[in-house]
């Protein structure tokens, strides 16, 4: 299971009130804290900061890889922000995201081809957001063919099925756990990927709400998750979830972790 | 006015069969239809906005509401083509150019429609063009935009501008909403107003109409 640790994203107030003077030292701490908990790919966004948010993210590319040594997952929807980052970007930064809309293809295919990089495919395309598991299948697999058309391998590509709100309509849990399974299935070797905290919009109690969403996505077949690593039930939940599904030979990982204080409440 | 008791209880719980029998007895009973609308329908949904901003009621409830309020409505409509309905106002209301979330926009526009307003909306990825478009066709009281990238915003600017360039700015009241939007960037653009949430939508429309 693949982890990218989202902390470092402005509209988090902390986060973006050290964006705003320079902070480095926190900056490289919540990257250092999320390193060190498993995180393999550090996100950082920096959106809410409109016409600055290329300068922005360029210094959150620089501040963080200069203490951390992990690559980036580099999230934004401005084409030109993950350009200019992904230049000051040291080793395979994973790029969030393309997706199928018109524009946001044309704009990135050139940035995701221009080096080596992974790639998050978002299920998006021109009209709507997609309502069912059939909408987001035949977008993300028309995103793979184009992508591994370009020549982009498939172990390099994400799919991200896209997360809606169960408040808003009880059946999109199973749409993105439908759609995870089904591309597992036909594209064997690529990656599927999702955040959380769309699932429980609207609802209280969200952090069980997300991480009980995050064990069902393990059992469909997830295989890299964007979410808070910080988060310490969180990640008792992936820990547990990946050795119920047979994926930790003698329970090795789970009592690791339990003998180090990751997994108890108290 | 008992039967009006039994209406609301009913839209707030979002039991259709029961609103739905109560707003047609009502009808059938000569009530008022102005009455069943304002005392009934519109009055049950303010306390579902109410009780959504305490904590008290949640999304999928306030969906289920308004969903019945929308059935009972149906059951009146007959009656807003004669002209004896009044609205609180119109409404136009999109998400903007190159943005497809509509879950927070028809919530607000759920919600609006509940307390009241006459709601026109254009769905997602909508234009200045089309917002001016149809402004100049119904001449509302308010234009509403949201807008959950922050890649999409400035497209509210440019339907201000385009409002303005039209000779339109004037005549309404320009709304906008989102997950990345501010009240400072509705400063910034000049926006009437900005509300954080579909409860709180309902609220400020109708203190920049200075209605209640």
């Amino acid at each position: 299971m693949i982890i990218v640790g989202e902390k470092i994203n402005t509209s988090r107030r902390s986060i973006a009130a050290a964006v705003e003077k320079r902070d480095a030292a926190y900056i490289t701490k919540i990257a250092r804290e999320q390193a060190e908990v498993g995180a393999h790919y550090i996100d950082v966004n920096a959106g809410t900061f409109l016409e600055q948010e290329v300068e922005c993210l360029c210094w959150l590319v620089e501040t963080v890889q200069s203490e951390v040594g992990l690559p980036l997952c580099l999230d934004s929807p401005n084409p030109r922000a993950l350009s200019e980052a992904m230049k000051r970007h040291e080793g395979e930064p994973m790029v969030n995201s393309i997706s199928l809309e018109p524009e946001r293809f044309q704009a990135l295919l050139p940035v995701v081809t221009s080096q080596p990089c992974h790639v998050v495919a978002l299920c998006m395309a021109e009209t709507s957001m997609p309502t069912s598991v059939e909408e987001r299948v035949q977008v993300g697999s028309e995103l793979i063919r184009r992508l591994t058309d370009a020549g982009i391998p498939l172990e390099k590509i994400y799919v991200d099925p896209l997360v809606q709100p169960v408040s808003v309509d009880t059946r999109m849990g199973l749409a993105t756990l439908g759609a995870i399974a089904s591309i597992m299935n036909d594209f064997p070797g690529v990656n599927t990927i999702c955040g959380l905290s769309n699932i429980s919009y609207g609802l209280p109690e969200r952090h069980l709400i997300n991480r009980s969403f995050l064990a069902l996505c393990l059992s469909y077949g997830l295989s890299a998750v964007i979410l808070d690593p910080t988060d310490k039930q969180l990640m008792a939940t992936l820990v547990t979830g990946e050795m119920l599904l047979n994926r930790d030979e003698y329970c090795e990982n789970f009592i690791a972790a339990y003998q180090a204080g990751r997994i108890s409440e108290r | 006015m008992s039967d009006l008791k039994a209406l609301i209880e009913a839209v707030i719980k979002g039991d259709v069969k029961s609103a739905t029998a109560d707003t047609q007895s009502a009808v059938d009973g000569g009530q008022n239809v102005q009455d069943i609308l304002d005392v009934g329908l519109i009055a049950a949904m303010d306390e579902v906005g109410k009780r959504f901003s305490k904590g008290q009621m949640f999304v999928p409830q306030m969906l289920r509401s308004a969903r019945t309020m929308q059935e009972c409505m149906k059951l009146l409509e007959p009656f807003f083509q004669e002209g004896t309905i009044t609205s609180k106002g119109k409404v136009i209301i999109g998400t903007v150019k190159g943005d497809l979330h509509d879950i927070g926009k028809n919530l607000v526009s759920m919600m609006m429609e509940g307390a009241g307003f006459t709601m026109f909306d254009l769905g997602v990825d909508v234009s200045p063009e089309r917002f001016v478009q149809k402004a100049q066709e119904i001449e509302p009281d308010i234009v509403a935009m949201s807008a959950l990238l922050s890649t999409t915003m400035p497209s509210m600017r440019l339907t201000i501008e385009a409002l303005e360039q039209a000779s339109l700015r004037s005549k309404v009241k320009v709304m906008i909403g989102g997950a990345p939007v501010t009240r400072k960037y509705a400063q910034e653009i000049e926006a009437d107003c900005y509300a954080p949430d579909a409860g709180s939508a309902v609220t400020r429309a109708k203190e920049i109409l200075g209605i209640s």
